[in-house]
């Protein structure tokens, strides 16, 4: 049977392990946040983080993750404070936010690697995550205003 | 320790099996061979075996009861083994658990399956004697050569085979293809952008992961995670010494910087609107990950410019890799990358694999892409 560290938490994954592992977060494990969007790992909507790692859920099997630390949406920040979180709502990004919660984890992940990302920067490790609403613009904002708050905590650390 | 870095376990067990009881086949272009059950169960395995035995086996390539192995165990290797590692190894596998298991008959064809055809084979092509210091080079150096060309037996994958399947001992280590993957060249003819360092060695052997070349997968996965993962860091670096001299990284290696920001300066292409289909492609699966903003590259995010993948002299890794994605245990730490087998057509595929040696090297283009596609996507589907 595999197992999972899934949001800080040891699951064991009870159904076959060549299942994509956005259908065990959603049906199995009952966390709905991620989303289901083309399948075919080409929008982005399903994306969580493994082992701090953005992965497209929807293509990637249980299998290959065995063992791994999996961080949904809902374990990104157990209050849903986020930095990236918090600059999304108070810039209002999202119209009708169905791409949002795969949005929010792919440029947290941005973050973590490039803690000031320039707009080429945003526009390569963005690129794979659609918004059909072409809430662009403001996606950018909230990244950088996210950006900008978590390097003035690091640096008041 | 010893028995890691010969990666014993890695051809002794079949998937799912119990460690070093055999079954794994073996597709040589003679037939499949399976490997034998070396737990000490006196009936399967090699229980009754003495150290002798063992050691003649080892440093001969003759059984327990006089017959001659097929050289897919690699005793043209373990010849070069001092008595004391031979030793040590069979006191290893000795104290493992037994298991009471037969491998399923080889596949080798008449006359070829006489052992006795071995004799000859071995006269041809076989010289028994234990590994020489070269006396001009340091003792790490030696060190290296003992462990590569002994018992970690590189030159088993990465040097060519003639064509009765000896090694080309006068190419060592010049690449070749193994169970559909390339083994690379580890010669100075590699061609990589920047050459295999002793540090980018060190790095790729011990972790699987290397900053400047990409990460293991195929074959080479478990020989990193499962075998040489036993080994010590200082073993690991003797071994990076050898090969960075193999491969001159010293001499070739003086404008690494350069090369670097000059490949980097692609890493962004097709994140802009494009109208390119293949550079669509590649954004909507592929640059969110693989994009490095410099001045060098994550190792976490695999540099594509730079990655070994796209520049050897076929696509067939890259194929592999697309379609079949990597698990946790095949590439770098902690790192997984998705099979897109059910997600990109053959032709997607073959588009994005001239994309990226159009845009990512200075190669010419891979020729017959969609074939090798639809015949690896065959075979991939075949072994599930």
């Amino acid at each position: 049977m595999t197992t999972l560290l899934l949001n800080g938490k040891t699951v064991s994954i009870k159904g076959p392990d060549d299942s994509p592992l956005l259908w065990t977060i959603r049906d199995e494990i009952g966390l709905k946040g991620t989303k289901y969007g083309c399948g075919i790992g080409m929008c982005g909507a399903c994306t969580v983080h493994v082992n701090g790692r953005p992965a497209r859920s929807c293509i990637t099997t249980v299998r290959s993750v065995a063992g791994a630390a999996v961080t949904t949406i809902e374990g990104l920040d157990p209050a849903g404070q986020h930095s990236v979180q918090k600059a999304w709502i108070e810039l209002q990004v999202p119209q009708c936010g169905y791409c949002q919660s795969g949005q929010i984890m792919q440029a947290a992940a941005l973050l973590a690697d490039y803690p000031d990302p320039t707009d080429q920067d945003i526009n390569a490790v963005m690129a794979g995550n659609l918004c059909r609403c072409m809430a662009y613009i403001r996606i950018r904002n909230a990244i950088k205003l996210a950006a900008t708050r978590m390097r003035k905590d690091t640096s008041q650390k | 320790m010893l028995s890691g870095a010969g990666y014993c376990a890695v051809c002794h067990t079949r998937a799912g099996g119990e460690p070093f009881a055999g079954g794994y086949g073996l597709a040589t272009p003679f037939g499949t061979i399976y490997s034998t059950n070396i737990t000490p169960d006196p009936a399967t395995g090699i229980g009754n075996w003495s150290e002798a035995a063992f050691a003649r086996a080892m440093h001969e390539g003759v059984a327990r009861d006089g017959s001659h192995l097929f050289p897919a165990f690699p005793y043209d290797h373990f010849t070069k083994v001092s008595d004391d590692d031979v030793k040590a190894v069979y006191a290893y596998i000795m104290t493992r658990p037994p298991v009471s298991t037969s491998p399923p008959p080889n596949t080798i064809p008449f006359p070829l399956n006489i052992r006795i055809f071995q004799e000859g084979w071995k006269l041809l092509f076989f010289r028994s004697g234990r590994y020489q210091p070269d006396t001009t080079k340091t003792a790490e150096w030696n060190r290296g050569a003992y462990l590569a060309e002994g018992l970690s037996h590189c030159g088993g994958c990465h040097t060519p085979r003639n064509t009765l399947g000896a090694e080309k001992v006068h190419d060592a280590y010049a690449g070749d293809m193994v169970d559909g993957w390339v083994a690379p060249t580890l010669t100075d003819s590699n061609p990589s952008p920047v050459p295999w360092t002793q540090g980018e060695l060190f790095s790729y052997l011990r972790s699987g992961a290397s900053p400047l070349h990409g990460v293991s997968g195929g074959p080479m996965a478990p020989v990193i995670h499962t075998g040489l993962a036993a080994v010590p860091d200082a073993d690991i670096q003797a071994q990076a010494v050898y090969f960075a001299d193999i491969d001159q990284a010293a001499v070739r290696g003086s404008a690494v910087e350069a090369v670097v920001r000059s490949r980097l300066a692609t890493s962004h292409l097709g994140s802009g609107q494009e109208y390119d289909p293949a550079a669509r492609l590649y954004a909507g699966a592929c640059i969110g990950c693989h994009y490095n903003a410099g001045p060098m590259p994550l190792t976490v995010r695999p540099e594509l410019a730079l990655n070994s993948a796209l520049t050897l002299p076929t696509p067939a890794n890259f194929i592999r890799v697309v379609l079949g994605g990597l698990s946790l245990q095949d590439g770098g730490p902690g790192l997984v990358m998705p099979a897109y087998a059910s997600a990109f057509t053959d032709a997607d595929v073959a588009r994005l694999a001239a994309y990226l040696r159009r845009t990512r090297t200075d190669r010419p283009p891979w020729a017959d892409v969609d074939k090798q596609v639809a015949a690896i996507r065959e075979q991939l589907a075949g072994s599930r």
